[in-house]
């Protein structure tokens, strides 16, 4: 099985080769063969690898990773064939029919997923994201989806594709409605963490799309992660910063009021 | 010796003496220094950021008021700022005689603060946030601006590096045609920025971290390096050696100063327009010694001896708590601060050798950045044969990381309890060596900040 992790000096501002060395350990743990293959901007994308990984980038490293992109259809026939793509932020936008380049025009995405991309002048939305899965993945035990999200456009979604879920907390792909853009075996996220880090539950989903039912798995850690983020995402997303920091100030406030 | 011909060396730097400020200025100054000092007093901190506040909403213009008749040097840059600083300030006045931000208080409202603050008429050496560099060099109006580098740091409020970058173009274009600016030329952004200058004197500092140098500033193709720029490079081999744009042919500058940099004992030098000059400094690793090469630059860019220079820069041992030995409990710890993958790409080589323990503290404050993700691009795999205790308020992101890094390793949540914890380690300790001595110990900015104040070293 191997990973392929795209261009990762253009795409891959957010530690998002993280996701490819998850999924790489999570097969390996479970002692089958996994290898993860970091494809550079100026290599060829081949189109048969099992598993893709697209990241998060700026905004004149997107336009030409697409450009590249759509030129050679790598991602078109390895889709065609039934390989999983996991999209991350600039990725997801990437995968979609538009997206907003440098100067905010209109570019061409790859068109494998339903979904426009612009710029509308909102605030850029950052911080942690909390996201309640579809009830068709809830449904196979995937629970609340914890991430990082920081994007300037909005992402509207085609007949063609699904979000991912319903916003807990955060923005999404455009009003805090819903996040993401599914379409088959095509996962399109605005999470970073990277989201498989901080979502086993995720990155075994999309691993058992390749190679079927899979076993257990120490994950003390990733799970206790998990557990943290979901607990303290929805509560720093209002704070608009860690809680800690923001403990910190309301005992300020607290010892100067004579509370 | 004048760097860039006739004309740097008898740059200014004796600046006219100074008038009086006007009353607005005045008591501004004197309000934010009674602030700060009802700050301090309250046990709040320098009471530098709100010391600054009060300066700056009484008079908008305090900065420039404040700077007007002094010889000012800014230093920015994504890591290496306060290093920087403290070693231009040493080289500018051995006597202590300058104005500067020791305390990494590098937004306007510091700035103003170390400035009402420093003797009248002294010469002030600023670090500046990077982001906020533009802004403050156009009412400074300095005579030195030293750029360092530029990488992924704090993205939730540096969305994107480049944008920095363009900014700093920008300031470089618009500035005054008698500021010189000392860029690192093998930071193709750094390079890119610094080349709207008008004078510019290009120094050979090396960089390390090169993911976010990849694609072109200035098209965006993709930029080739040749060769590790942290190897010894002689000045013959340009322009070929560095690194080049291979759409549009940006390449590095010609380097007027190179840093030439051997590991291991051998005699590290700095070779100011061909002639050498051995380097001899108390701070540790590649990054410090490049830190050297860009402050020696600034200083001699300002007309002052470099021989003099260097001496007064040996002399630095310790900035800010970093690289300091402190006692945590019945362990000694030494402190160092990385917080970004380009600051961890130099950390490596400064930990003493395995099995030695290391401590990491990752937090995700304000200052931080909230978004902790670039643990992900920090080669932690390198940390495999040792024992590394994680910890901070995000300790648990370090600890999954770690996990799929295959690092032995243990989360304490606590920072005390975490450097007990490797000090306790069984496998850390040499073979038949009695206790693994002193405690390496990696933090991000907060979590550095935190560890200095435990140990009683207030910053
Ligand atoms: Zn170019």
């Amino acid at each position: 099985m191997t990973v392929a992790l795209v261009y990762p000096e253009l795409l891959g501002t957010y530690g998002d080769s993280g996701n490819a060395t998850v999924l790489v350990q999570r097969l390996r743990r479970r002692g089958q063969e996994a290898r993860a293959l970091t494809v550079h901007a100026d290599q060829v994308v081949p189109a048969t690898c099992e598993l893709y990984v697209v990241g998060g980038g700026e905004d004149l490293p997107q336009e030409l990773a697409a450009a590249k992109l759509r030129a050679a259809r790598p991602l078109h026939r390895a889709v065609e064939a039934g390989s999983v793509v996991l999209a991350v932020c600039a990725g997801l936008q990437v995968l979609g029919e538009r997206f907003a380049g440098p100067d905010g025009r209109a570019t061409d995405g790859l068109g494998i997923l339903d979904c426009v991309t612009e710029r509308t002048g909102s605030p850029r939305a950052i911080g942690e994201i909390l996201v309640q899965p579809a009830a068709e993945w809830a449904g196979q035990g995937l629970p609340v989806l914890t991430g990082f999200e920081n994007h300037g456009a909005v992402t509207e979604l085609g007949p063609g594709c699904r979000p991912v879920g319903r916003v807990i907390a955060g923005v999404g792909n455009h009003d805090g409605t819903v996040e993401g853009a599914v379409a088959g075996r095509v996962w399109g996220t605005y999470m970073h963490g990277p989201v498989l880090a901080r979502n086993p539950c995720l990155a075994d989903m999309l691993l058992s799309w390749v190679v079927g039912s899979l076993g257990p798995l120490d994950d003390t850690e990733p799970e206790a992660l998990h557990d943290e983020r979901a607990r303290l995402g929805s509560l720093e997303r209002r704070l608009g910063g860690p809680v800690q920091e923001a403990s910190r100030w309301a005992r300020l406030r607290r010892a100067r009021s004579g509370q | 010796m004048p760097l860039t011909g006739k004309n740097a060396g008898d740059m200014d730097h004796r600046a006219s003496p100074p008038g009086p400020f006007p009353l607005r200025t005045r008591l501004a100054a004197l309000a934010g220094r009674s602030l700060a000092r009802l700050s301090r007093r309250a046990g709040r901190g320098s009471g530098s950021v709100v010391g600054g506040h009060a300066i700056l909403a009484i008079d908008r213009s305090a900065l420039a008021r404040l700077a007007a008749g002094r010889e000012t040097f800014l230093v920015s840059g994504t890591n290496g700022k306060t290093t920087t600083t403290k070693l231009v300030a040493a080289a500018v006045s051995p006597t202590g005689h300058v104005v500067t931000n020791v305390l990494g208080a590098n937004l306007p409202s510091g700035l103003a603060t170390a400035l009402a603050s420093g003797p009248r008429g002294a010469p002030a050496v600023l670090e500046v946030d990077e982001a906020w560099l533009p802004r403050v060099a156009t009412q400074l109006g300095p005579s030195v601006m030293a750029l360092l580098n530029l990488s992924r740091d704090q993205l939730d409020r540096n969305n994107e590096v480049r944008q920095v970058a363009q900014r700093w173009r920008q300031a470089c274009q618009e500035a005054s045609p008698s500021l010189v600016v000392v860029a690192n030329a093998d930071d193709p952004l750094v390079a890119w920025a610094a080349s709207g200058a008008k004078r510019v004197i290009w120094v050979g500092a090396g960089l390390r971290w090169k993911a976010d140098a990849t694609g072109c500033p200035a098209c965006g193709g993709q930029v080739v390096f040749a060769g590790a720029s942290d190897s010894p490079l002689r000045l013959e081999d340009e322009p070929l050696a560095g690194w080049s744009c291979s759409e549009c042919g940006l390449c590095r500058p010609h380097l007027d100063v190179l840093l030439d940099w051997r590991p291991g004992g051998g005699h590290s030098a700095i070779v100011v327009h061909g002639t050498r000059h051995r380097l001899s400094i108390g701070l540790p690793g590649r990054c410090n010694a490049a830190n050297a090469a860009m402050a020696l630059a600034a200083v001699a860019a300002s007309g002052r001896d470099a021989e003099a220079a260097l001496v007064a820069m040996a002399r630095v041992r310790d900035v800010a708590g970093r690289y300091a030995t402190v006692k945590v409990g019945r362990a000694s710890a030494r402190l160092l601060l990385a917080k970004n993958p380009a600051g961890w790409a130099e950390v490596f080589d400064m930990l003493s050798p395995p099995p030695a323990p290391v401590v990491v503290a990752i937090n995700a404050r304000t200052a931080d950045g909230h978004d902790p993700s670039w643990l992900w691009d920090v080669p932690f795999e390198q940390l495999r044969d040792r024992f590394v205790v994680s910890t901070g308020e995000r300790g648990l992101d370090l600890a999954v990381r770690l996990h799929y890094a295959e690092v032995p390793h243990a989360y304490v949540p606590g920072l005390h309890q975490a450097v007990e914890a490797a000090a306790n380690n069984p496998g850390s300790r040499a073979p038949g060596g009695p206790d693994p001595g002193v405690i390496e110990v990696v933090a991000n900015y907060t979590a550095f900040h935190q560890l200095l104040s435990m140990t009683g070293r207030r910053p």
